[in-house]
């Protein structure tokens, strides 16, 4: 019998007395009308053998200890996904069953604590960015990205998308998907010292355009010069949409404050651990006016029939199960739990602590910074203003420095020269507040003399 | 006594915190010389200020607000809320596995990626596909991957379609997911059995049909008897058959959507495969494809070589990417520790008690209820409230009654077809116990329909809210909290 058979209630009794109660002679019986030919006889499926739940705490143990993970070895790796501190409260909320056992808080009488974290993450996101709607939260920072691309094309009733290539490069590509399967066009803004090149903007923006796609920080780890982006994609009638680090917004001017249209962003990095990519937490935030066109899940206040404040699923003609193929989009789900995770994570901060968290990224990055590209060989890839992540030029190739550097006990950065073969051997680096200075000088002493 | 939660918002007092960070450990820079004032945040930054201990009050207090499978019934038809066993929630948070990122070099995360490589194994055989991608986040991501899929598969014969056929009974997102795939969508009706109408599909079958999506069981609850005969006409006119997975558990090891002709499935690992459904996410939606469907497969696949498991990444006709990294990987490890667990036996075994349970249920709950289709069902079945109607207790009054008793209702008003449709799913985790309960309310509440309707039409009396006003919310969204008390 099957190690799981304590999640299986029904006794051998029971089921002889309901098969009879339902007039089926075996269990067999149930399933008569699936086709002689498809149906599968015992043991026909050949699965490993069942385990205990001793025998498979053991296995996933084994299988998780054949992996290096960051408690392990100092990982320098971003691009996305961040190792950032996640302080015991927020796993002990998750942690609540009540919570992560539930499903779409369709029945909102018994569904109130869900949809009001939801309503405090809602309102959490929207003050982060300075956007005045948000959504529950979308897969992740690519698809929402993807999701706001086709929102924008929507809205506008045009067919094409700029994205600078300074754009998260597994962004690019899920923007590429999505947009193609619909015959909508993706162009890409070239690069100038690694930043977005916006002297191109003015030829590249037509009647066509509907968005101008833009990361803050950029996939290096770069400041991009936002004055004046929106006011180029507004004039010529196309949304300015951005991919942002929640976190960098306790320091740096926040979205609306350059005029974005739609915010989206990972935000893995609030409270989810990394999770070898996944689950992570796509945020998606907009302009008042296209609160109609946001895709997902949306939490709105109301009252019940004594007037108490209440919570629940609104604006729902917007989604699949009313609209089906009229749908603004097909999204049914959200990433509640990793939404809920952020919300705790945020409130545990409070103002001052996201703002210190901030500084410590940016202050160590710095270090680190300086350190490495002092070294022989090692050459700042690109000036400006930097967050937590920056690019070095490497005297060898990426993929061979990490496996040097796995020896010493580091996991390194992103050997970025397959996505940006023009710069040559060339490593993201990402320094955060969970780094300390000995792990940052044990990397730059690794680093040391490694050609 | 019902009382209002207060918001983060309006907890807490200015200068409380609920962490603590570590002074810096190396030499710190004026901010102005890495971050000019021009540059920084103008806006002030108004997030919440609380203790800790605040903090978890808070969301306790919210939790007990909140009805989840730990907490009781959960019938929600197509939803299979079944139980989600612990152990598999221990495994996840392993951090050997939680804190892994995604690009480490493939020589640091073998057990990982060995992970994947056994799951997809065994999802390929529960399904009868070739190969299975990890990256859809959602049964819904699931579906547009498909379509991308089916998609790239006739565009690369040069085989432009426009077209994807759809019964009436099936999930919103189907043609949502169709759509957002740019292909028009056709709907088939159901016959008088519940099931797709052969006639009615064979007249819309031509070569502008890219493919049929279907879920069997349908969302009835109902096995699509004729599936042989569908996906042979479906192949027959060059389309290609779309198994939409979220009722896998009715049939998992009893039969496979490979042998009945799919070339493309998705399935819910957080509906079939036992893992928490986080409160609307985060799910895993993998696609499993046939052969002829694995060179669009999105990239990275992981295959394993003498030197152990490896990412390829070279497929040229690849839809590209559907997810920024692994897709939800955290998801992975709980389904994978859940078949470990149950093996071959306990899935069959799981689904024949699904199956039981429903059809037990629905062969006493149809006496107080109308059974449009009434026939043996699989997993889950569809009552109407169409007799209560008359009296003016709708599918939603039964909905708020139950919520008195302790139990999550059904899914209401879908599938579309039946009228006042009340889609129960019991799950093989639920005991004989609780099914004889909630039969017994059922039938409760169908009494007190006919003989005080009044009761039911104002349900709930015992929630921490009453009936809640969705037509102001829709009205005058108010989906962020602006300070004020919210009353006009």
């Amino acid at each position: 019998m099957s190690g799981g058979r304590h999640y299986l209630p029904l006794t051998e009794a029971e089921r002889r007395e309901m098969l009879a109660a339902i007039g089926a002679a075996s269990a067999e019986q149930l399933f008569d009308e699936l086709p002689e030919e498809v149906r599968l006889k015992k043991g026909d499926l050949n699965l490993p053998p069942s385990l205990s739940e001793m025998e498979a705490t053991a296995h996933l143990g084994a299988l998780a200890a054949k992996n290096i993970n960051m408690r392990d070895y100092p990982c320098f790796l971003g691009a996305g996904v961040y190792d950032h501190f996640i302080p015991a409260v927020v796993q002990h909320v998750t942690g609540r069953s009540e919570f992560y056992t539930a499903y779409t808080p369709y029945q909102a009488e018994i569904s109130q604590g869900l949809l009001q974290s939801i309503f405090e993450y809602q309102t959490l996101i929207c003050r982060l960015t300075g956007m005045e709607a948000a959504n529950a939260s979308l897969y992740d920072g690519a698809t929402a990205l993807a999701e706001a691309a086709v929102a924008a094309c929507a809205v506008t009733r045009r067919g094409k998308v700029l994205v600078s290539r300074s754009v998260n490069p597994h962004y690019r590509r899920v923007l590429q998907s999505y947009l193609e399967v619909r015959d909508l066009q993706l162009l890409e803004i070239p690069l100038i010292e690694g930043a977005t090149d916006f002297s191109r903007l003015e030829e590249m923006l037509d009647g066509d355009t509907a968005a101008l796609l833009l990361q803050q920080p950029n996939f290096f780890g770069l400041l991009e010069e936002m004055e004046g982006a929106a006011g180029i994609a507004h004039r010529h009638g196309a949304l300015l949409v951005l991919s942002v680090d929640p976190i960098s917004l306790a320091l740096f001017r926040a979205p609306a404050e350059y005029d974005a249209d739609i915010v989206t962003g990972e935000g893995q990095g609030l409270g989810n651990p990394p999770s070898f990519g996944g689950p992570l937490l796509g945020f998606f935030a907009a302009r008042q006016k296209l609160l109609r066109r946001i895709p997902g899940r949306i939490v709105g206040e109301t009252v019940d029939r004594d007037g108490r404040r209440g919570f629940v699923l609104t604006l729902q003609t917007r989604e699949q199960h009313i609209r089906r193929e009229r749908a603004i989009s097909n999204i049914c789900s959200n990433q509640a739990l990793n939404a809920l995770a952020a919300a705790a994570y945020l409130a545990a901060m409070g103002p001052a602590g996201l703002r210190e968290l901030a500084e410590l990224c940016l202050q160590k990055a710095a270090y680190a910074r300086e350190k490495i590209t002092a070294l022989e060989g090692f050459a700042q890839a690109f000036p400006g203003m930097h967050f937590k992540e920056f690019a070095v030029k490497l005297p060898g190739n990426g993929g061979r420095l990490n496996r040097h550097l796995l020896e010493h006990k580091i996991i390194g950065g992103l050997d970025i020269e397959p996505y940006y073969p023009e710069l040559g051997p060339a490593m993201l680096f990402c320094v955060t507040e969970t780094k300390t200075r000995e792990q940052i000088d044990a990397l730059v002493g690794a680093l040391e003399g490694w050609s | 006594m019902r009382k209002e939660q207060a918001l983060l918002f309006e907890l807490g007092a200015p200068g409380r915190r609920g962490c603590s960070l570590p002074q810096p450990d190396i030499p710190v820079k004026p901010l102005d010389e890495l971050l000019p004032a021009k540059l920084r945040r103008g806006i002030p930054l108004a997030l919440p200020e609380l203790s800790e201990g605040e903090l978890v009050r808070h969301y306790t207090a919210l939790s007990t607000r909140n009805h989840g499978v730990d907490s009781g019934f959960y019938p929600l038809g197509s939803c299979t809320m079944k139980y989600n066993p612990k152990v598999n929630e221990e495994a996840a948070r392993l951090p050997g596995f939680a804190f892994l990122h995604p690009c480490q070099p493939a020589e640091s995360v073998q057990g990982a990626m060995e992970l994947l490589y056994r799951t997809e194994a065994c999802l390929a055989e529960i399904t009868g596909m070739k190969r299975v991608t990890f990256q859809p986040a959602a049964g819904a991501h699931g579906e547009l991957t498909g379509m991308m899929l089916i998609h790239a598969y006739h565009k690369s014969r040069n085989d432009q379609r426009k077209r994807v056929l759809i019964p009436d009974s099936a999930h919103g997102t189907n043609p949502a997911s169709a759509a957002m795939a740019g292909y028009e969508i056709k709907e088939i009706p159901s016959d008088g059995r519940g099931l797709v109408d052969l006639k009615a599909l064979k007249e819309l079958l031509d070569d502008d049909v890219a493919a049929l999506m279907l879920t069997n069981p349908n969302t009835l609850g109902l096995f699509e008897e004729d599936i042989l005969e569908i996906a042979a006409a479906v192949h027959e006119v060059g389309g290609l058959l779309y198994y939409d997975g979220a009722n896998l558990n009715a049939i998992m090891g009893h039969a496979r959507p490979g042998d009945m002709g799919f070339d493309v499935v998705h399935l819910n690992l957080h509906k079939t495969f036992a893992t928490p459904h986080g409160g609307g996410g985060p799910g895993s939606g993998p696609v499993g494809v046939k052969e002829h469907l694995v060179p669009f497969l999105p990239v990275p696949l992981v295959e394993r070589g003498e030197k152990g498991y490896y990412w390829k990444d070279d497929l040229p006709l690849s839809i590209g990417r559907v997810h920024g990294f692994n897709g939800n990987f955290g998801v992975v490890v709980k389904a994978y520790t859940y078949i470990m667990m149950m093996g071959a036996e306990g899935l069959r075994q799981a689904a024949a008690d699904a199956v039981l349970n429903a059809n037990y249920l629905m062969e006493r709950l149809k006496k107080s209820y109308a059974l449009p289709y009434d026939r043996r069902c699989k997993h889950e079945f569809v009552l109407s409230a169409r007799k209560q109607k008359k009296k003016g207790v709708s599918a939603g009054d039964i909905a708020k009654a139950l919520l008195d008793y302790g139990f999550h209702p059904p899914t209401v008003y879908f599938p579309l077809i039946v009228e006042e449709a009340l889609m129960v799913e019991p799950t093989e985790t639920e005991s004989k116990e609780t099914l004889d309960r909630f039969a017994e309310v059922m039938e409760e509440i169908a009494r007190l329909a006919e003989e005080d309707p009044e009761r039911v039409t104002s349900a709930p009396h015992t929630t921490p809210v009453g009936r809640l006003d969705e037509v102001r919310a829709a009205r005058n969204p108010r989906i962020i909290w602006d300070g004020d008390e919210g009353s006009e």
